[in-house]
């Protein structure tokens, strides 16, 4: 059924000639979410975590060279899976960890919890838990950027089972037939929850549906971050041009199960062998071991890199664990955006 | 000044006046040129605004709604309209998960300014799915609000405080009150959400009402005072936030009310008031809190059952009665 294949190893070209500056800024983003990520993994297991973890590991080059394509006034919406996209889109890591612990002081003021993140001031206008909810309110960035001549796009970064929904069909044919800056990534990791892509679809041709509907489509390995980035520019390039809605897929695994910090080995969902084939396309030691090799990065620098990105995380989950819980006198606060006479 | 309008022309002008004085504003639904969906209520519009800011939209309920909520979201304000409500079901994950939940969920950070506005248009033999008036479904959703105009004035007044209004605003009409005229005021001005109006004082028994209900309950009240029965009517033109203390200054003087809103029974608007009614004043009143609503069935198709099925002032005149029974 799987007719998209990635090479054995990500190729890793940079044809785009990105500078070594860039390329370490993605490196440390990406590094960024592994190390946050993990880090909750294991608190989820030590049973200090509650609100439901759906962790990114293994897609780091996905929300990374995307977002790096964006501009700060891009609008981005996310998934249940969005830790990986905020952090990608510019959020602040101790408001992250301070919203998986739900304190006052995380992006979403322990109102949202994992699957429910934002910071508008980079254009992360909000990460929703429903399967393909945001391929509707997605649009509407860009719908107003059409209506009244400004230049930022929205992108929405979606599962492979939101093709399975009927508003994704509707998402992309408005922005198609409204000509609208949208640009769609399918992050195809081949699993919906405990269900395989194969038992979900006669064909693997996501894309190709996509582009039936009138888009300008791609498809490429998700694990390749400048293959990512690459095609992200590209498609932001068009997009700014006018040229109407982009959808990339990317074929890429999530290393964890749905959610939490189990691999579902043991219940029978994945094979062993698939997550070492998908572990060796490792996108960041791959990275790394490529960038060594061609002596654009040392052995001491990538040490170096590891450790600061280390203890910003270290000290972003400490911060978190030092600030408070929100207090039972706000429960009804923003219901409304003033308050409302109580009923 | 003022002047008499039609309920459907006051809703045009209340769009006209919009989309001139805030520049951020845009309109878009099925049929927007099209009489037979949306009455005069959009006529003119696209052609005066430009199709740009005024747009029909292809046959997809739920993303056009989003697409709207999103811009909302970005700061744009949204007038998106659904001819009938039936079909506005089709966007109940877009309205309730997301666009309700949107300014709790991230803690104030993003409210969603934007006007929802779904169109009542029942009777003709239509049927249960193109006759429906869900107003307790909205009502029950937090983050939302929810008007229901029953004049020509309110209609134009509610429709630009809606949209001025930081927060989601169901907008619902009645295709039955399009005819209507009242003094309607020229130029802008809003009516507020959230606060009920008397229409008519009375001593014996309130009427309070929502929407076409209001202009029954008012012929009602006409026929009861030849009676001898003094009503006061009370629109509530919003039903979510409710102005309940309009409402219990009403029953504290009449000690007798009847709630005639054209809902579904069961889970209802009239039933939340009745509970608001009975918790203020279970020692004062003379009689029980009765309720006209819908029955708890499908709309039907027949004229002989329809006639049956949808409450009117004969209706609220034997309620009243019963009310009036009790001493």
């Amino acid at each position: 059924m799987v007719q998209f294949t990635v090479p054995e190893l990500p190729v890793l070209e940079n044809k785009k000639g990105i500078k070594k500056e860039t390329i370490l800024s993605m490196l440390e983003r990406m590094l960024l979410i592994r190390l946050t990520e993990q880090r909750i993994a294991k608190r989820v297991e030590e049973k200090k975590v509650f609100t439901p973890c759906h962790l990114y590991i293994g897609q780091e080059a996905d929300a990374v060279g995307v977002c790096f394509a964006l501009r700060d006034t891009d609008y981005v919406f996310s998934t249940h899976r969005s830790h990986g996209h905020f952090l990608a889109k510019g959020g602040d890591v101790n408001e992250l960890f301070a919203e998986i612990y739900c304190r006052e002081t995380g992006c979403s003021g322990g109102r949202g919890g994992s699957m429910h993140l934002c910071d508008p001031s980079v254009g992360l206008l909000g990460s929703s838990s429903i399967v393909a909810g945001t391929v509707g309110i997605g649009l509407g960035p860009a719908f107003k950027s059409k209506i009244f001549h400004e230049d930022n796009i929205s992108c929405i970064f979606h599962g492979d089972c939101v093709p399975e929904e009927g508003i994704w069909h509707e998402s992309l044919n408005f922005a198609a037939v409204k000509k609208l800056p949208v640009l769609y990534i399918c992050e195809n990791n081949l699993y919906a929850a405990s269900a395989a892509l194969k038992d979900r679809r006669v064909n693997d041709n996501i894309y190709e549906v996509a582009r039936a509907h009138g888009l300008h489509t791609e498809i490429v390995d998700g694990n390749d971050l400048f293959a990512v980035n690459s095609a992200a520019m590209d498609a932001v390039e068009r997009l700014r041009n006018g040229e109407g809605p982009q959808y990339i897929e990317t074929r890429t695994y999530r290393w964890l199960g749905h959610v939490g910090n189990r691999d579902d080995i043991d219940v029978g969902l994945r094979s062993r062998e698939e997550l070492d084939y998908w572990k060796r396309r490792d996108p960041i030691a791959n990275l790394e071991n490529k960038l060594k090799g061609e002596g654009t990065v040392s052995e001491k620098e990538l040490e170096m890199i590891h450790k600061k990105i280390q203890e910003k995380v270290d000290i972003a989950e400490d911060k978190a664990l030092k600030d408070p819980k929100p207090s039972p006198d706000t429960l009804l606060r923003h219901v409304y955006s003033k308050e409302v006479m109580p009923v | 000044m003022s002047r008499l309008l039609s309920y459907g022309d006051a809703i045009n002008e209340a769009h006209r006046i919009a989309l001139e004085k805030d520049p951020k504003c845009f309109l878009i639904g099925q049929g927007v040129n099209n009489p037979w969906f949306v009455g005069r209520t959009t006529t003119g519009l696209a052609d005066e605004f430009g199709a740009e800011r005024v747009m029909d939209s292809p046959v997809s309920e739920a993303a056009m709604t989003g697409a709207c909520i999103g811009a909302a979201m970005a700061g744009a304000h949204p007038v998106v309209f659904h001819p009938r409500m039936d079909f506005m079901y089709l966007t109940l994950d877009q309205i309730i998960n997301h666009c309700a939940s949107w300014n709790y969920m991230f803690n104030g950070k993003i409210n969603v300014p934007i006007v929802i506005r779904g169109i009542v248009n029942r009777g003709g033999e239509q049927g249960a799915q193109h006759s429906q008036s869900p107003f307790g479904i909205y009502a029950n959703i937090p983050g939302l609000k929810v008007v229901t105009p029953a004049t020509a004035k309110d209609a134009k007044g509610l429709l630009l405080a809606a949209l001025r209004d930081p927060d989601p605003v169901i907008y619902i009409d009645d295709r039955w009150l399009y005819e209507v005229e009242d003094d309607v005021p020229e130029g802008d001005y809003e009516t507020p959400i959230g606060r009920a109006n008397i229409l008519r004082e009375g001593s014996d028994l309130s009427i309070v009402a929502a929407s076409f209900m209001v202009k029954e309950a008012i012929e009602a009240a006409d026929e009861l005072a030849k009676e001898g029965i003094s009503t006061e009517v009370v629109d509530l033109r919003t039903i979510k936030p409710v102005d309940m203390e309009t409402v219990n200054n009403s029953v504290k003087k009449t000690k007798r009310v009847v709630i005639a809103i054209a809902e579904w029974y069961f889970s209802s608007v009239a039933a939340s008031i009745a509970e608001g009614v009975y918790k203020e004043h279970y020692k004062e009143l003379h009689s029980p809190v009765e309720l006209v609503t819908l029955p708890d069935a499908p709309a039907p198709a027949s004229q002989s059952l329809e006639e049956a099925y949808y409450p009117d002032r004969k209706t609220i005149i034997n309620a009243s009665k019963y009310v009036m029974q009790y001493g």
